[in-house]
């Protein structure tokens, strides 16, 4: 074979045998195509699931108002409690002993706290002082020390009107997500290789600089899993904020069940309503993770829709074969 | 016993001034002694080795010319400036990190393990110093950045992640990006350890070719030859001291003290 240079040896034969048989995924397959079908079933004969007037409450008012405020409080929450996270994480990871003993008591204290016990805390924080001033600490003190009256503050604000409702809700969740996404950027960050940080540093780079350009960006491969999960969480434990009365999407919903006094459809709304978020942060997650993939794969995964058009050319021609790269190559 | 002292009559090709100063250097971590009074100058100009059993000290001492380690005793200079310290009135004061910084983007230093930002291309690896720390201006620091990537024989490979590209090309965009900052000394951390044996070749061409422009370098390696033929001195560490330092050629070929005898006997 390697004596003949000027002709290629035929490709061998390909094997033809008989493939091994699955009976046991033929019987799986069957057992759950029957659940799937009893499940069905039960969805279109039940009368009790009312689909038309849960398909009219769906897009009624209230709904799309509590639909909305969830999504808001999601949204904010997170991008509240990510950033405060971040502040933490890298407080926690300061040579400053008091400085990450600081970050440390603030998770441990905050893990340790259920978040219904801290949203029923910050609903009521107007009860500890009628008034929130911004000012000089000890003002009154030190003012008094002086031998004169009076204060230095400039920004009062109503305790028992800011910490309601929405505010108090959202207060709680940011400070609780935070003690959480802490932990999760701490452990993005103790991912890098401590090579990137000497490397940048022999550079000349600044911490801080080191910390935004080469550390974070590649601690988000690590850190957004986990947030994507987060997220996704929130979006649930939101309707926690119920209780202190934010007419978010389960709240609306209750309400509407005792206007109507037909449950399950108002519950099923409540519940797509749920999925049709959940997919869509899962979606937005799935591209943040591919950006942050840069560098990290040889190539980076395809997108579905890529993966679509790529499925497409394929049936069409058959000679063309795919290189992972995504150059078209005719197969020999 | 040591032989410290740098005989005269070497082929030093540039000024007799001193590069970098290292007196009476010791370094412990815990209760391990890693540099144990290690004295050594090179001057402008100088390309130095390090040779030596692993353990003996030689890349601790490396990390130690750029701060990235600090000393217990002694003092270490570059270009006539104390690195690390300010000295006022016969005291020393820590420097603040800025002023480390500052120190260190005339000192470029290569690493065993390449240390490539992964999520930059090779291009953008280049850039990311000069833009960054010395705010050069985008386009400038493209055109430097490409004519670097030329340099080392690298063109073609721009666009590619450090994932995409073989040790030997990561290594010589690693040389590339220190040199974007351009320094006055280079510190190479056995450069071609972590490399096949096919592609040392490569990246040794490039030291080579930087040591021929005059650049001053301190280079821990293993390559013996390369120690031999490019290295202008060689010192031999071992247990934390530099046990002989002298001329290259005649270290490597001829050494005089018995434990790099050994040494050498089992290199080769």
């Amino acid at each position: 074979m390697a004596a003949d240079t000027t002709t290629r040896p035929a490709p061998p034969e390909q094997i033809k045998a008989v493939p091994v048989r699955h009976p046991g995924r033929w019987i799986a397959a069957v057992v759950i195509g029957v659940l799937v079908l009893m499940f069905v079933h039960m969805l279109v004969t039940n009368p009790v699931f009312q689909w038309k007037f849960m398909v009219d409450n769906m897009f009624s008012a209230p709904v799309l108002r509590g639909a909305r405020t969830t999504l808001v409080m999601t949204v904010l929450a997170m991008l509240l409690g990510v950033l405060l996270g971040i502040i933490v994480a890298i407080m926690r990871l300061s040579p400053n002993p008091i400085v990450s003993g600081a970050a440390w008591a603030y998770v441990w204290f905050f893990r340790a706290i259920p978040r219904i016990v801290l949203l029923f805390f910050c609903a009521n924080l107007g009860a500890l002082y009628g008034t929130y001033d911004l000012g000089f600490p000890f003002d009154q003190q030190i003012m008094g020390w002086l031998g004169l009256s009076g204060d230095l503050r400039f920004l009062g604000l109503n305790g028992n009107q800011i910490f309601k409702g929405f505010t108090a809700g959202l207060l709680g969740l940011v400070l609780s997500e935070g003690a959480y996404m802490a932990e999760i950027v701490r452990a993005g960050i103790q991912s890098v290789d401590p090579g990137q940080t000497e490397a940048a540093s022999a550079l000349g780079m600044s911490r801080a600089k080191t910390m935004r350009r080469i550390v974070l960006p590649q601690a988000m491969r690590v850190i957004i899993p986990p947030t994507g999960n987060e997220t996704i969480s929130m979006l649930k434990t939101s309707s926690l904020a119920s209780v202190i009365g934010v007419v978010e999407l389960t709240d609306a919903s209750e309400a509407a069940i005792h206007l109507y006094f037909k449950a399950i459809p108002f519950y099923v709304v409540a519940s797509l309503w749920y999925l049709f978020f959940t997919t869509v942060l899962s979606i937005g997650q799935y591209y943040i993770e591919r950006h942050y993939a840069r560098g990290s794969t040889r190539n980076l995964p395809p997108t579905p829709f890529q993966k679509l058009m790529r499925m497409n050319l394929s049936f069409r021609r058959r000679s063309y074969t795919y290189t992972p790269a995504g150059t078209q190559e005719e197969r020999p | 016993m040591t032989e410290d002292k740098v005989p005269d009559g070497f082929s030093i090709r540039s000024a007799d001034r001193p590069a970098v100063e290292i007196e009476e250097v010791y370094k412990s971590f815990g209760r391990v002694d890693v540099l144990q009074g290690v004295s050594m100058t090179v001057r402008e100009g100088e390309v130095a080795c390090l040779i030596g059993p692993s353990g003996s000290g030689k890349s601790t001492l490396l990390r130690c010319v750029n701060h990235l380690e600090k000393i217990d005793a002694g003092r270490i200079s570059v270009n006539g400036r104390l690195v690390g310290y300010h000295e006022r009135n016969y005291r020393l004061h820590e420097m603040h990190d800025r002023d480390v910084a500052r120190q260190r983007r005339s000192i470029g230093m290569v690493f065993q393990r390449f240390n490539l930002f992964p999520h930059k291309t090779a291009l953008e690896n280049i850039m990311e110093a000069p833009v960054q720390v010395l705010g050069t201006n985008r386009a400038q620091a493209l055109g430097e950045a490409k004519a670097l990537l030329a340099q080392v024989g690298l063109s073609d490979k721009a666009g590619n992640y450090p994932s995409q590209l073989s040790g030997g090309q990561q290594q010589r965009v690693a040389i590339a990006r220190a040199l974007a900052m351009k320094p006055s000394l280079m510190l190479f951390d056995e450069p071609t350890s972590a490399l096949d044996p096919e592609l040392v070749g490569d990246v040794l061409a490039v030291m080579r070719t930087l040591a021929e422009s005059g650049m001053t370098m301190i280079v821990v390696t293993h390559e013996m030859a390369f120690a031999r033929d490019v290295g202008d001195t060689v010192a031999f560490m071992d247990g934390g001291v530099i046990v002989e330092h002298g001329d290259a050629r005649q270290v490597i070929t001829d050494p005089q003290h018995a434990r790099t005898q050994a040494f050498l006997a089992k290199v080769r």
